[in-house]
């Protein structure tokens, strides 16, 4: 194992490696067959920057999300993209660092209104596979300044190189919260309720249906608050639950917890809020017999959530061909992202060999 | 502007370019003609012009396709175009290319209120497609000045924002997916209507890459539901540096208005002769807006005029009804018109961290003295884009190179204090070659591999964004 301290130790220990290396922050969240001599990023911590004021803090990549959890919530802040704490679901342990979020771009149910992890990252410093320390964007809000390698950097999985810093916008907690509660509809009717909630002026900052009930979350000052969800209600019949219940049910929707203890590969589709609970019943029937048929819906319906037998790829890639995509975040075999057409996977091909010519940072996911 | 010589290989070959993109295109399609292509030889950066060789103008994605095949074949530069609004040079032509004008491509495509988005050609405006959803209760969110003429296909090359991006963010946080044709002809889907999806996020590199990656020629763009309503208040103060503290409290006490708008006393005075908005003669002015229904604004206005009261603001307006609202803004969206009233100005797009904003401001201030040429501020001051206006006369001998030299010192300074060189219009021509400021020759180089992946030959948009001496030898041209 490689443990540099700093950006200039890894970039050498990358320069001088002779053989694939696996960059590991806490371990929480890699996919795909991992290989190579681990690369510990988790020595390159703590925090660059952080002015509350312009809601902007910079830090290096192997930081614990537990501490920077903990600095914003000290400054009323926090990240807005509500990252998964994947621990639970994947069957892991370690301690989640903010480089494996930006790696695997770890967004939660705010991405429906706030954006997910990529919208929030404003700047990236990375080494890439040729050893050489590589910045893009910056820590300003806006900036069109040369070609956007965060946003490839963003869910790269570690594939083009290690990142050593995050510059990343922050929000600020909104003093309420309530959640809309939607019981028994059946799935085709729970998720029309989310569809016609992200529709409405009442900016909705989470939709999501698990264990048969239907969920929708407000947040803002008290009384917009309160004014937003009587004009939902009005709409859907529903229970009501505020404040720190509200954030239970959310941290559940956001790691899956449903799906935890499952024993099979875990899946995330991304597809229309419309299609969702047609693609999940063709999944489910191709399987048939005994099995968990149990999903998490998430952003409206756009993101799924499953646990299926080992060896679903194909299932996967009919259901979801021409209507979407899907990652498998744990299980064997190669290609987790299914399907790309050919002309993205060349693409993704040709620009891998570009930063990693070496195949230092090769890791058989694309 | 130094421009690379134009290919003579291409220009002697002429008659045969345009006669292959004939035979390959509709009747109509291609233009020659030098009295026509004279509408295509600048964009809204007009100091600089350059007649192309050709203009092409298709209907389809196919004959987008059609026509790249054969610059490709031929070796021939192509240049794309949406609606030629660059304020950077993005879209400017060179004398041995085909500009690829996407213009005719403005149908919708689809729209869809359930998933919440709308599928369009990319020449349609910006403005247009907030006008197709409308009706039903949804707009488009990035909203550049220039929405009224700009074309979602340079939205997507710039990445371009706009004065509500603090809340709604920019393109690329708006945009779901494309259908766009790489310089050797060949189409490629990236992303779709739900979004970039997994793997490698290729979209979220196109956008934002000034066409140099490939011609988007269809786009998914997100559509949000409208809120109830919206209202400004003008806030006037006798100092920048306190407009700007008030801003900082505002976002620290964790209000997100949906614009915050800054003007200084240069441009107050200014627009107040052109557009008589009745704005107080102050050094510095903020305009807030926040949306909802009636009592959300109540209640978001009622801490914002608490907070500025600990400023001591020398006036404190809240706009009572819709006419008063659209005062409010009036001077702020004429304040380019007014400023180009007094003479010919350059706008900048730096943006600094929002910390800096009374270092920078009176730097600015003393720069201008320095160089003795005005410059006025307005700018987006929540995320700290700037858009300092800087005046010269065009035909004052020397006055042009002297505006460009104090817009790379506007510009480095505000690299020096945190922040970048475009925050929204691109770099295009205009600061390609300040790309050293901000990147090492590394950062430059990862960037440039990109574009060797998409466009080996480096025949797309070839001259812009990159030093020219960086890119050089891509180009076949000796540094």
């Amino acid at each position: 194992m490689i443990s540099p301290r700093s950006e200039g130790e890894l970039a050498e220990a990358v320069a001088s490696a002779t053989a694939p290396l696996l960059v590991k922050g806490g371990g929480t969240r890699m996919i795909g067959d991992a290989r190579g001599e681990m690369l510990d990023v988790s020595g390159l911590s703590g925090v660059t920057l952080y002015e509350p004021a312009a809601l902007t803090l910079v830090v290096q990549a192997g930081t614990p999300l537990v501490q920077i959890n903990t600095l914003l919530a000290g400054e009323r802040q926090r990240l807005g993209f509500e990252p998964p704490d994947l621990r639970g679901l994947l069957g892991r342990d370690g301690v989640s660092t903010i480089g494996g979020i930006a790696a695997s771009n770890a967004s939660g149910p705010r991405r429906v209104q706030g954006g997910a992890a990529r919208d929030a990252m404003l700047g990236v410093r990375f080494v890439d596979g040729r050893g050489a320390a590589i910045s893009s964007g910056g820590r300003v809000m806006k900036n069109v300044t040369g070609y956007d390698l965060v946003k490839l950097m963003a869910g790269s999985f570690g594939t083009l190189g290690a990142l050593t810093e995050v510059s990343l916008k922050v929000q600020s907690i909104p003093e309420a919260e309530v959640t809309l509660v939607v019981d028994g509809l059946d799935d085709a009717a729970g998720l029309a309720a989310l569809r016609r909630a992200l529709g409405s002026p009442y900016d909705t900052s989470g939709a999501a249906r698990a264990g048969g009930r239907s969920y929708i979350r407000l947040e803002g000052m008290s009384g917009s608050v309160a004014y937003r969800a009587e004009r939902l209600r009005a709409q859907c019949d529903s229970a009501l639950v505020e404040g720190a219940d509200s954030a239970a049910i959310w941290a559940d929707i956001r790691d899956a917890a449903p799906l935890h203890g499952h024993a099979g590969d875990i899946w995330r589709l991304s597809v229309l809020p419309t299609d969702a609970a047609e693609i999940v019943a063709a999944i489910f029937a191709a399987f048939g017999g005994d099995m968990l048929r149990d999903a998490v819906y998430d952003w409206g319906g756009g993101l799924v959530w499953l646990a299926l037998p080992a060896g679903a790829d194909d299932v996967i890639s009919a259901a979801v061909d021409g209507r979407g995509a899907a990652i498998k975040l744990r299980g064997a075999g190669a290609a987790p992202f299914a399907p790309q057409s050919d002309q993205v996977s060349a693409l993704s091909a040709a620009l891998k060999a570009q930063f990693d010519p070496h195949g230092r940072f090769a890791r058989g996911i694309i | 502007m130094e421009m690379p010589r134009p290919n003579s290989m291409v220009l002697s070959r002429r008659e045969q370019i345009v006669a292959q993109l004939r035979a390959a295109l509709p009747k109509g399609c291609v233009i020659d003609d030098p009295m026509e292509t004279r509408v295509y030889e600048c964009d809204a950066l007009s100091a600089y012009r350059c007649a192309p060789l050709a203009v092409v103008l298709p209907r389809s994605t196919a004959e987008v396709a059609a026509a790249l095949r054969i610059c490709h074949a031929l070796g021939v530069p192509a240049v794309p175009r949406g609606s030629g609004t660059s304020l950077a040079g993005g879209a400017m032509p060179s004398a041995d290319c085909v500009v690829l004008g996407v213009a005719r491509m403005n149908a919708v495509l689809d729209t869809d209120f359930e998933n919440r988005f709308i599928h369009v050609q990319s020449g349609r405006t910006n403005l247009s497609v907030t006008g197709a959803v409308e009706a039903r209760g949804f707009f488009y969110a990035p909203d550049p000045s220039s929405q009224l003429a700009c074309a979602i296909a340079g939205n997507i090359a710039m990445n371009s924002g706009g004065a509500h991006c603090l809340k709604y963010g920019v393109t690329t946080n708006n945009l779901l997916g494309v259908t766009m044709v790489k310089m050797d002809g060949t189409i490629v889907t990236l992303g779709g209507p739900w979004g970039s999806g997994f793997g490698l996020d290729l979209l979220g590199v196109v956008c934002g890459s000034e066409g140099q990656l490939g011609v988007v020629t269809e786009a998914w763009l997100r559509i949000l539901p409208k809120p109830e309503g919206a209202r400004p208040v003008l806030v006037a103060f006798n100092s920048s540096e306190v407009a700007g503290a008030c801003v900082a409290d505002i976002i620290r006490a964790g209000i997100l208005p949906v614009a915050i708008e800054f003007m200084d006393r240069p441009c107050i005075r200014a627009t107040e002769a052109f557009a008589h908005a009745g704005y107080p003669d102050c050094e510095a002015l903020l305009i807030i807006e926040v949306e909802g229904s009636a009592p959300e604004i109540d209640e978001q206005l009622s801490r914002i005029r608490t907070i500025a009261a600990r400023h001591n603001p020398i006036e404190f307006t809240e706009a009572a009804d819709e006419a008063q609202a659209k005062r409010i803004w009036l001077g702020r969206k004429s304040a380019f018109g007014a400023m180009g009233q007094m003479g010919d100005y350059m706008c900048l797009d730096g943006t600094i961290p929002v910390s800096q904003l009374s270092y920078v401001l009176r730097r600015i201030g003393e720069l201008s003295a320095e160089y003795g040429l005005d410059v006025g501020n307005v700018f987006h001051a929540g995320d700290g884009n700037m858009h300092p206006l800087i005046l010269y006369n065009a035909n004052k001998d020397g006055d042009l190179a002297k505006c460009e030299a104090l817009g790379a010192e506007i510009l480095k300074l505000c690299v020096q204090v945190g922040g970048c060189l475009s925050g929204e219009h691109g770099i295009g021509l205009e600061k390609r070659d300040l790309m050293p400021v901000q990147f090492t020759p590394a950062d430059l180089e990862a960037q440039m591999r990109i574009k060797d992946v998409f466009d080996p030959n480096w025949l797309l948009n070839p001259a812009k964004v990159f030093p020219l001496a960086a890119s050089a030898a891509r180009r076949g041209q000796d540094a």
